[in-house]
């Protein structure tokens, strides 16, 4: 789970990491009330989950009242690459005499984890590792043994972070990498980390991506729930238990087991279609499971047919078939419904299902015949 | 030939007593496989229709010699288990659990390495390993793998693992091991580790791969096989059309920035001279292709 910057600042803050003074803002009023309350001048920064933010003039300086709503008022409803903003972070404005960059991660490779520490910050890492590599200092990281003062001390120097920056920056990274790991985020990451012309450093942005898994020992993350979702129908898939991905396509996709679902979505597209969602119904595939997921795809105005592709390991295909039935017999679907079914009881599953076959529910022997049939459905 | 079990490997299931764990142990047990013993903590003594139950790994394995553990318990304990099953004398444990934090997992595995090297874990959140015939550790359906090689089987997804024993299967051709290694950021055993003992595995005449989105273990192994693989490869990679930043159902399974991305894999694998299929049909036409005219 992706993480709003200002949400970000508040977990960064739970771990001590000193960040700017400020607050969210839904409204013009809502902002001004915390530009007066924290003192001008502030900055205006709009609340979206993508990169690129400024150059979309979706952050803004105010000097005063007049300006705050000036900028409010523009920033609010502002579409950046699709996203529209709803919600803004009102801040302090902060003197900045260096901008530093400073996250953690997995390394998948090394099967470690990786720091990354740059005095080049306020830019996208990407361009500075593409441009000048050698400006960032990469810190392998022991998952059993951790980073502690000492070793950060030897990064921050290795980094040649200003003089004055080295000793907070050291302690702050050490809370940074504390709400990395205690925090259960698959990314921490601070961009820009400035040096302010008073010498105190503190994290100017976030991005903080939560690990899901890590769910079960974080009940502080159900507030960051409500405003997880930006597509109704994932809200809904969620609501119902599904593991489900919203798409632009045409082709509505139910499938058990991520890998399947995943090469379901390529072979539509193979065929000239495009799907719908991403929907994993994972193993056990009963009436209840069925009917969600059939309800949560033909709420999608979009999908015109839908393919249901079932390979039966541990899913037993006679109980799938079962599902479907009843879930029919419980929702109204509106667009045909392409099966293919293959594995554990495959012909007991056919078998329940051919007394019911029309032109809205069929059957085809493979994965790409199913394919086919609900693309040239959609198409 | 099969890698890493065999006829001979004695299996204790660690969550031997709870649902799961007795439903893919007893099926375990039933397609031939040595299932020696079961542990769950406080249940020792007990049994689970005739499968003796231990207190501890330790205990069971002085009591069985067993050599390979099933770990089948909920996220939160599935960390402690693989480290009990290491002190207590287990060499190849196989971890079917999903959900568990990618923390954890990457303690988890750093420990074993640092402390137990000669401990090989496999999964978490995989299928397990069949050998076909021989011994069958973890939730695949027996019945749709065909023993007798000579096709070596490696594969991220689990499902997509079924599919490719099938393709495989109703053409008859067989397979000598089909390892899942799972779907999560800190898998236990990669890709390498399988395509180098298939490699050095006599009966392991060709190797199917199926790699998904997320990750470089597809393009390291790419690497490996164009300097060590003798053996024909043919893969698929799943994800072609997954989005940028969305987990695609596993874990592991994201395309962030430029990286992971399915296109990238393929590119890599067919530089390295392995037969890059568009889907798990094709792929499984292609093996089926290869094996006949050996």
């Amino acid at each position: 789970m992706d993480l709003f910057e200002y949400q970000g600042k508040q977990y960064f803050a739970r771990y001590g990491i000193a960040v700017s003074p400020g607050d969210v803002a839904d409204t013009v009023e809502e902002a001004l009330a915390v530009a007066e309350r924290i003192g001008y001048p502030v900055v205006i920064k709009a609340q979206v989950k993508v990169g690129g933010r400024g150059k979309a003039g979706g952050v803004k300086l105010a000097d005063n009242a007049e300006e705050v709503r000036e900028h409010a008022g523009n920033i609010l409803g502002l579409d950046i690459k699709g996203h529209v903003v709803r919600r803004l972070w009102v801040e302090r404005s902060s003197d900045i005499e260096k901008e530093y960059y400073a996250s953690f991660t997995l390394d998948r490779p090394n099967k470690t984890h990786l720091g990354m520490l740059s005095a080049q910050g306020g830019v996208e890492i990407e361009v500075v590792a593409e441009e000048n590599p050698e400006a960032i200092s990469f810190l392998s990281i022991d998952p059993v043994r951790g980073l502690d003062l000492e070793t950060s001390r030897r990064w921050v120097a290795e980094a040649e972070l200003d003089e004055v920056a080295r000793e907070q920056a050291a302690a702050l990274l050490v809370k940074l990498y504390d709400c990395y790991t205690q925090g259960d985020c698959d990314l921490a990451e601070i961009n820009p980390l400035i040096l302010t012309p008073d010498h105190t450093v503190h994290a100017l942005d976030a991005k903080v991506t939560l690990d899901e898994n890590a769910s079960y020992r974080h009940p502080e993350w159900e507030e960051y729930r409500a405003d997880e979702f930006e597509d109704p129908r994932e809200k809904m898939a969620k609501e119902r238990g599904l593991n489900y991905i919203g798409l632009d396509g045409t082709v509505g996709i139910i499938a058990n087991g991520a890998g399947l679902a995943m090469s379901t979505l390529d072979v539509v597209n193979q065929v000239g279609g495009t799907a719908a969602n991403f929907l994993d119904i994972g193993g056990g595939a009963d009436a209840n499971v069925m009917a969600a997921a059939l309800e949560v795809i033909n709420a999608d105005p979009n999908v015109k047919s839908i393919f249901v592709n079932i390979f039966g390991g541990i899913t037993r295909v006679d109980e799938v078939a079962n599902g479907v039935l009843e879930a029919l017999q419980r929702v109204s679907i509106a667009s045909p419904i392409v099966l293919r079914l293959d594995g554990t009881n495959a012909v007991e599953g056919r078998g329940i299902l051919a007394p019911h076959l029309n032109d809205h529910l069929i059957t085809e022997p493979t994965m790409l015949d199913a394919a086919r049939r609900a693309v040239a459905l959609a198409n | 030939m099969s890698i890493f079990v065999d006829e001979n490997t004695k299996v204790i299931v660690q969550g031997l007593t709870g649902g799961q764990g007795r439903f893919h142990g007893l099926r375990n047990r039933d397609y031939g496989t040595k299932v020696v013993g079961g542990v769950t903590p406080g249940k020792g003594g007990g049994d689970v229709d005739a499968i003796p139950v231990f207190n501890s790994v330790r205990e069971a394995v002085e009591a069985t010699g067993a050599s390979a553990s099933f770990v089948v318990v909920p996220p939160k304990f599935a960390s402690a288990a693989i480290i009990e099953a290491a002190e207590g004398g287990i060499t190849f444990i196989v971890c079917i659990t999903e959900g568990i934090p990618a923390h954890d997992e990457a303690v988890t595995f750093n420990r074993l390495v640092e402390d137990f090297p000669g401990v090989r874990l496999l999964g978490p959140n995989c299928p397990g390993i069949i050998s076909p015939g021989k011994c069958n550790i973890g939730i695949t359906s027996g019945d749709i793998a065909l023993a007798g090689g000579p096709v070596g089987i490696v594969s991220r997804s689990g499902t997509l693992t079924y599919q490719a024993l099938h393709e495989l299967s109703v053409q008859g051709v067989g397979q000598t091991t089909c390892v899942g290694i799972g779907g999560d950021p800190v898998p236990g055993t990669n890709f390498i580790d399988c395509l180098s003992a298939f490699q050095d595995d006599p009966e392991t005449k060709a190797v199917m791969m199926i790699g998904e989105i997320g990750g470089s273990e597809e393009e390291r192994a790419a690497e490996w096989i164009k300097h060590n693989m003798t053996k024909p490869v043919v893969a698929y990679v799943a994800g072609v059309t997954a989005p940028p930043g969305r987990k695609m159902g596993h874990a592991g399974a994201i395309i962030s920035g430029s990286k992971g991305t399915a296109q990238a894999k393929m590119d890599a694998l067919a530089e390295a001279g392995v037969h890059v299929c568009l889907n798990p049909t094709e792929a499984g036409a292609k093996m089926v292709e290869i094996v006949k005219a050996m």
